[in-house]
């Protein structure tokens, strides 16, 4: 039952970019994080402690939008959601008080370290979940169709 | 870092980045032209990671030596990840997931680069 429900409930097409630039956030973020609060936590906890807020909601940005159930399309909008106010928060603090952030996080100057994409990406990811609600119930319409269109043998 | 192989990685990162993206807006699906291509990359991947060792042991010191391998090393992942996700299902937002890998590559090669100036400046 519920080996079959997670076949059914995988993100297919424009989810899987979606779902693949959330993962290589996810890893780098999460990379980077683990390496600066392992060395050099000292130096600037704040900022790396929020290098780890950030990578925490990627993680979660990305299990959730590849998981097409009513309960994690509400997680995935609220990761999103927080991500974008994060990166707006943190990174118009990054400009106005730079002594509180002496070392980059992702979210610094709106992700300008990232070439932006950490402002866009939760625009994004928002976007998506809004144009594809997920069907309410397992019997839907939509969860039949799909149940036979998304199966691919092997797997 | 060697100036000339790190500028040809992100040479062919962004061609290969481009090419995909082509071959995801007409729709022809990935054909093995593209995956030779991406082989290639990951052969100079490959041999970028060697000359990094030789030059670390030949005893050049990148500011962290941590980051500066697992750079090198995590860029290997990039590029069979990116193939196997995309390869897995074919559609056009699949294989622009294969743009983003070599647009990855692209990026991570870019750190390193500037990882090895800041210990050269």
């Amino acid at each position: 039952m519920a080996e079959n429900a997670g076949s059914r409930a995988r993100a297919t097409g424009g989810a899987r970019l979606l779902v693949a630039v959330y993962a290589l956030f996810a890893v780098a973020a999460t990379s980077r994080a683990g390496v600066q609060i392992a060395t050099k936590f000292d130096e600037a906890p704040l900022a790396y402690l929020l290098s780890a807020l950030a990578a925490a909601v990627y993680v979660v940005a990305t299990v959730a939008i590849s998981r097409r159930t009513p309960a994690w399309h509400r997680v995935a909008v609220a990761a999103c959601t927080f991500e974008l106010a994060g990166v707006l928060a943190i990174g118009t603090l990054s400009l106005f008080d730079a002594a509180a952030f002496p070392d980059a996080t992702v979210w610094s100057v709106y992700g300008r370290g990232y070439l932006f994409v950490p402002l866009v990406l939760p625009v994004a990811g928002l976007a998506y979940l809004r144009r594809h609600p997920v069907a309410a119930g397992p019997a839907g319409p939509a969860g039949e169709a799909g149940n036979h269109a998304l199966r691919e043998p092997g797997r | 870092m060697n100036s000339v192989l790190a500028a040809a990685v992100v040479g062919l990162s962004l061609v290969l980045a481009a090419w995909t993206v082509v071959v995801a807006v007409r729709g022809t699906g990935i054909r093995n032209s593209l995956l030779i291509g991406l082989l290639v990359l990951e052969g100079l991947l490959l041999v970028q990671l060697v000359v990094g060792v030789v030059l670390v042991a030949g005893g050049d010191r990148p500011p962290s030596l941590v980051i500066f391998f697992a750079y090198l090393v995590g860029v290997l992942v990039v590029l069979p990840a990116g193939t196997l996700w995309s390869v897995a299902e074919k559609s056009r937002p699949s294989t622009l997931v294969l743009a983003v890998a070599c647009l990855a590559v692209t990026a991570m090669t870019a750190r390193l680069l500037q990882m090895w100036a800041d210990a050269r400046g």
